[in-house]
């Protein structure tokens, strides 16, 4: 009996070319607009990765959280948590900055694991879990410390200004001087966490066990996996990819505040879904979220460089993306229809 | 345990609030033996399937699984996997945005290095299709591919795992004759290797092909298990539908009117693509119109079709002699249409809200938004019903969850009644409804026919039709095959022309 | 004696009330001049006073949210962003593009129109995206919950725009020779007329069962994406009437505050009013007690020393709580352990 079915019309692939494109087209636009002002330039590019560290990070989490079809809107203000801890412990308690940081790891683990275990265990809808995580998150920034800390910490300075050179892609100054391109190590953590993520969803039981759950929860539960435990784990590893995107961020600042990384969430989310992951759980991945997060940047420099815009135009911007991509993702989920309507 | 049997069920109890659903039920499984698990909808045999695998947890009775020592307790499908008790579902259980080879071998999937091998996992599942005859890339999310395909998946990953039990529930609704021959073919090996097989159908011509075994249930309990060879289709049916004749086929004197000739409801060719094949039939002014058939006929899906619930794509329909076209239940309602749907818990009963509020929602929905009914109407009519129907309930503001099966059901029949419609659709109106009010509903029906409303009524209970219907539609998988007038109605040409041609 | 204590732990409004009590007992504590009023320049002032005075906006929130809970099952997240999308749209037109007025541009009618219509749209392409396109409700009000803010800014291009006229102030203050906040007047007419809407039609009922079962609904004639459309824009609607009232207690549009963090608070009313998060039947009443609850609460960390910033980490836990205890999986297991607890007090007595 023959079965040949032809190679059918693939919309994973098909979103993420889509984000791919688009990013290049942004990019090569730019660089013809702005080339009197420098976007031509190598540095331009890696600015984009420079500014972005921490949201590269935080994107990859969120994306692994939405694959399980789940949700987290507290990652902004934990991070903003993440940087007035690692900023008070070093400055007000005297906490070494491996210490520090260490403490920050740990802190998220454990909220993830709170957030993880309400979500999975007692299934409350992971909205309103992390919007009250998110509240909580934010108000234990302004208890921890209700004015602005700057880190003096030489260690942890150290880490934030070491620049590294990178020996191509340099350019002529108007002085004749060869200005070298150069990277923080925050780059470089970020892009190895990318990585590792990567493989561990693509390649390990658990990254699977991940997909299964967001693509049909009921199915993988009668092809007998540990639905409850795996969605526990994501939104814990989730948790800790957000501390480490904390860290990073705090790395760029060297500073902690309230007010810090409003809307970051947004950011993330937007990253995920613009690079493809489907909100409905089940499709994506992490080099999507990659690009997604490359676009915000690119459209951020636009506006940087255009000068007169407020900064405002980004947000909306991303967040007409996004609507764009939510909308497109949501046509292309309703052409599949079987049997009785439903309303 | 004996050698020859892989799995021994022995007094298994299940209760949910309100409802027994298996009484004391055994089911025995030999190695090496194709076992077919049969029976009407409510009768308890998808409730078994999920005790056994662990979906349910058992209230009592015991389990027996070769090779192992203890008494089977299973907590969830991850344990029942792990003894080696795999299941194909009739609604593919596959996750969709995982490969053909990822569904395969999720849970199990081959590693090198702690890593999952891709190319070992590809390479086997590719084998495996071929085994199955299947031409499909494995790479591919399952969910580009056909339902009938994504059976077959199914079907191969369960084979794969190399289990001692291995069970179909409901398999081939999806597959076409093909298909269904190969799936034969691969349980026939499977047979020859010892393995026991548990299939769970209602195409008897399916069980009389490939089953060695049937165990019959019907309402929760076991009414016996038969070889293949003893036992001919007509009494397999008999068995399914029950031969229990009250002595009030009396209450057929109730009608004092014949049906008119004036036609209420005409379809011509009506359809819906997935769910129903193209039908004609015409149902008159005063008659009952019963819909006969097994499940899975296709019997809701006509009278969904009819109502719009499922919106026709094929063929036109018509209402009192007008072209009619329903784009939502609402048009149908004002066309004096009424539809009892068949699962009442998920589409008939508004839980939360009162008696009084079930009863009235749908007249206040074909009065429209801004005409509320006015409080002393509504607990008129509220309380018109409760009396009529006998609905028992401390008062009208109970909500309706609290009520019993049978009287959830009246409410919602008195919610219809309300409406005055010209045409009512009456489906499994008895379903899991005591004996007393099963009579009461039966001659609600004839009452109705009388006062020249056009009723189409579905059961499971052949005696129960025979008892109201004046006009009968029989069905089988999926559409519309023979009509019977008055003179035709008796049981026996009823199940003869259900189980149609053959042994 | 038994059988009365359950009546009245039962009655729907028991624990909005028991929480309101409490705060209120709590703040009296800390506060004993709580309830006292005095009347100064013929106005009414006290501080239960301007809890309810505060409130307002909130009430009027929590009334829009509990028929969004209430009829998808779902949250809209933007309602405090569309509060501001209003304010700066009545800024807009009524200062005339200019950054500050000491006289209205057009007439004040104008301004609340143009921000009612702007709220209202918003609200709509809320209900679009959920109704008809069938997207989550959270996500789908995220979109807003981010670009609305900006969407203000735009409007006000990025100042913070002044409306120094006196009647401006009203709605938010006081009108002359009025004893009360204007505010209160509003929020208590919005829940009247809302509750005639909803009890003198058949949309309440309506809502009602297309949260409890939208397929039955549709069964039985009921338009169900049609309600759910309604009541996300009829949110937006009530987010402009709250967006118009806070504008006017600053006399001014700023994008970044107004309606800042409100979003929570409105869930929190509602979860608080005995609301059912995953939808269904709705008590308007007791989001509203919710509503003024939390804002004594908001008193009471104040007078506590806890800023504003820090009060979200209190509120939070309570809605964990709240929906924890709600929460069908806790329900479960809470009636396992007592039933556990009561088979061993049992066995006890028996031996």
């Amino acid at each position: 009996m023959r079965m040949k079915q032809k190679r059918p019309f693939n919309e994973t692939v098909f979103l993420l070319k889509i984000t791919i494109t688009l990013f290049f087209v942004m990019y090569v636009i730019g660089m013809i607009v702005f080339r009197e002002k420098g976007f031509t330039h190598f540095q331009t590019f890696l600015n984009l990765f420079i500014s972005n560290a921490s949201l590269i990070v935080i994107a990859a989490g969120m994306t692994v959280v939405m694959l399980t079809g789940g949700i987290d809107i507290s990652v902004g203000s934990c991070v903003a948590m993440y940087c007035m801890m690692l900023a008070y412990m070093m400055e007000r308690q005297g906490v070494g900055a491996v210490g520090a940081v260490a403490i920050v790891l740990g802190t998220g683990i454990v909220f993830g694991f709170v957030q993880g275990f309400l979500v999975s265990y007692l299934r409350i809808q992971p909205f309103i879990v992390t919007l009250a995580g998110m509240f909580f998150a934010r108000g234990m920034t302004a208890i921890i410390s209700v004015d602005m800390i700057s880190i003096m910490d030489k260690q942890f300075l150290g880490w934030a200004q070491h620049k590294m050179y990178i020996p191509f892609g340099g350019y002529l100054s108007r002085k004749g001087v060869l200005i070298k391109p150069f990277i923080y190590p925050t780059v470089i953590i970020a892009l190895l966490t990318l990585v590792v993520i990567y493989f561990m969803l693509k390649s390990t039981r658990f990254g699977r066990r991940i997909y299964a759950i967001g693509g049909s929860e009921q199915s993988a539960l009668l092809m007998g996996l540990n639905v409850r435990r795996t969605r526990l784990n994501a939104y814990i590893l989730e948790g800790f990819l957000t501390s480490i995107g904390g860290i990073l961020f705090c790395l760029n600042t060297c500073s902690g505040f309230v007010e810090q990384a409003r809307g970051y969430e947004m950011e993330a989310i937007a990253a995920a879904v613009i690079g493809g992951t489907l909100l409905t759980g089940g499709v994506g991945n992490v080099f999507g979220s990659l690009f997604g997060v490359l676009i915000k940047g690119t459209i951020e420099t636009f506006i940087t460089f255009q000068g007169t815009l407020s900064s405002w135009w980004t947000k909306i911007s991303i967040a007409a993306l996004l609507a764009f991509f939510i909308i497109l993702q949501s046509i292309l989920g309703n052409s599949k229809f079987h049997g009785r309507e439903s309303t | 345990m004996d050698d020859s049997i892989v799995l021994a069920m022995h007094g298994i109890c299940m209760t949910f609030p309100g409802v027994k659903a298996l009484e004391d039920v055994d089911f025995t499984l030999r190695k090496g033996e194709i076992h077919a698990l049969m029976g009407e909808n409510g009768a308890g045999k998808s409730t078994l399937i999920k005790v056994l695998t662990g979906v349910y947890e058992k209230d009592s009775g015991e389990i027996r699984l070769a090779g192992v020592d203890h008494l089977v307790e299973n907590k969830s499908p991850e344990d029942a996997q792990r003894l080696c008790i795999s299941t194909v579902y009739q609604e593919v259980n596959l996750c969709p945005n995982l490969s053909i080879a990822e569904n395969v071998y999720i849970g199990r999937e081959p590693r090198k290095h702690g890593f999952i091998d891709w190319k070992m996992m590809n390479a086997k599942a590719s084998e495996l299709m071929r085994k199955f005859s299947i031409d499909a890339d494995v790479t591919v999310p399952v969910g580009h591919y056909s339902i009938a395909l994504q059976q077959m998946v199914a079907i191969a990953r369960a084979v794969d795992m190399q289990c001692k039990v291995l069970i179909f529930d409901e398999p081939t609704s999806s597959l076409d004759e093909e298909e269904v021959a190969k799936l034969f073919d691969v349980m026939r090996a499977l047979k020859a290797r010892g393995v026991g097989i548990i299939f769970v159908t209602h195409f008897l011509e399916q069980v009389y092909e490939v089953c060695d075994r049937i165990t019959v249930l019907r309402n929760g309990k076991l009414v016996g298990e038969y070889t293949v060879h003893d036992l001919p289709r007509y009494q397999l049916v008999a068995k399914m539908m029950g031969k229990d004749f009250d002595d009030l086929a009396s209450i057929k004197s109730i009608r004092t009117k014949k049906p008119s000739d004036a036609v209420v409801v005409r379809t011509d060719h009506l359809g819906h693509s997935r769910t129903i094949k193209p039908f004609s039939l015409e149902v008159k002014r005063g008659e009952v119109m019963g819909l006969a058939g097994l499940l899975g006929s296709g019997r809701s899906e006509l009278a969904r079709c009819i109502y719009g619930a499922d919106k026709p794509d094929h063929g036109r329909m018509e209402m009192n002699g007008k072209p009619f076209f329903a784009s939502h239940p609402i048009d149908s309602m004002k066309a004096g249409m009424a539809y009892l749907p068949e699962d009442r818990k998920k589409e008939g009963v508004i839980g939360d809200l009162s008696v009084k509020e079930n009863i009235i929602i749908a007249l206040q929905a074909r009065k429209g938004t801004m005409h509320l009914l006015s409080k002393k109407d509504q607990e008129k009519f509220a309380d018109t019903y409760i009396d009529l129907l006998q609905i028992k309930t401390r008062d009208r503001d109970m909500p309706v969850r609290s009520l019993s099966g049978g009287n959830q059901q009246k409410v919602i029949i008195g919610r219809w009644l309300l409406t005055q419609p010209d045409f009512i659709i009456l489906d499994e109106p008895t379903r899991g409804i005591d004996v007393g009010t099963k009579t009461e509903i039966q001659k609600l029906v004839l009452q109705l026919a009388d006062r020249g409303t056009a009723v189409m009524f579905i059961s499971s209970e052949i005696d129960e039709m025979l008892r109201t219907c004046d006009h009968m539609a029989v069905m089988r998988d999926g559409s519309k095959i023979a009509e019977l007038d008055e003179s035709q109605l008796n049981q026996k040409t009823i199940m003869a022309t259900i189980a149609g041609g053959g042994k | 004696m038994k059988p009365n204590f359950k009546r009245i732990t039962h009655y729907r409004l028991f624990l909005p009330i028991l929480c309101l009590v409490l705060v209120l007992l709590v703040n009296v504590i800390k506060t004993p001049t709580f309830f006292q009023l005095s009347i100064r320049n013929g106005v009414l002032y006290g501080y239960i006073i301007d809890v309810v005075n505060r409130a307002s906006e909130l009430v009027v929130l929590a009334v829009g949210m509990t028929l969004v809970v209430a009829a998808s099952g779902g949250t809209d997240i933007s309602v405090g962003s569309v509060m501001a999308v209003a304010s700066a749209m009545s800024c807009f037109v009524l200062a005339g593009g200019q950054v500050s007025v000491n006289s209205y541009a057009a007439p004040w009618g104008f301004g609340l129109l143009a921000a009612l219509v702007a709220a209202t749209l918003c609200g709509a392409w809320n209900g679009f995206l959920v109704a008809k396109m069938r997207i989550q409700p959270m996500v789908a009000t995220l979109i807003l919950f981010t670009a609305g803010r900006g969407i203000a800014q735009l409007i006000t291009r990025g100042q913070i725009t002044y409306i120094r006229v006196d009647s401006y102030k009203y709605l938010g203050n006081f009108i002359p020779h009025v004893p009360l906040p204007t505010s209160i007047f509003v929020a208590i007419l919005v829940v009247i007329l809302t509750n005639l809407m909803l009890k003198k039609t058949a949309l309440g009922l309506y809502i009602q069962s297309v949260g409890i079962n939208k397929d039955a609904s549709r069964l039985v004639g009921i338009k169900s994406n049609w309600i759910i459309f309604f009541v996300y824009t009829f949110c937006g609607f009530l987010s402009g009437i709250a967006g118009m009232i806070a504008s006017s207690r600053i006399y001014s549009a700023d994008a970044n505050n107004i309606g800042l963090n409100m979003e929570l608070d409105a869930i929190l009313a509602v979860a608080l009013g005995g609301n059912d998060l995953a939808g269904g039947k709705f008590n308007i009443t007791g989001s509203v007690i919710g509503a003024y609850t939390i804002q004594a609460l908001t008193t009471t960390l104040y007078a506590m020393g806890v800023t504003a910033d820090q009060v979200p980490v209190y509120k939070a836990i309570v809605v964990v709580i709240i929906v924890t205890l709600q929460s069908e999986e806790f329900k479960k297991w809470f009636s396992k352990v007592t039933a556990r607890r009561l088979l061993v007090e049992a066995k006890a007595v028996e031996a």
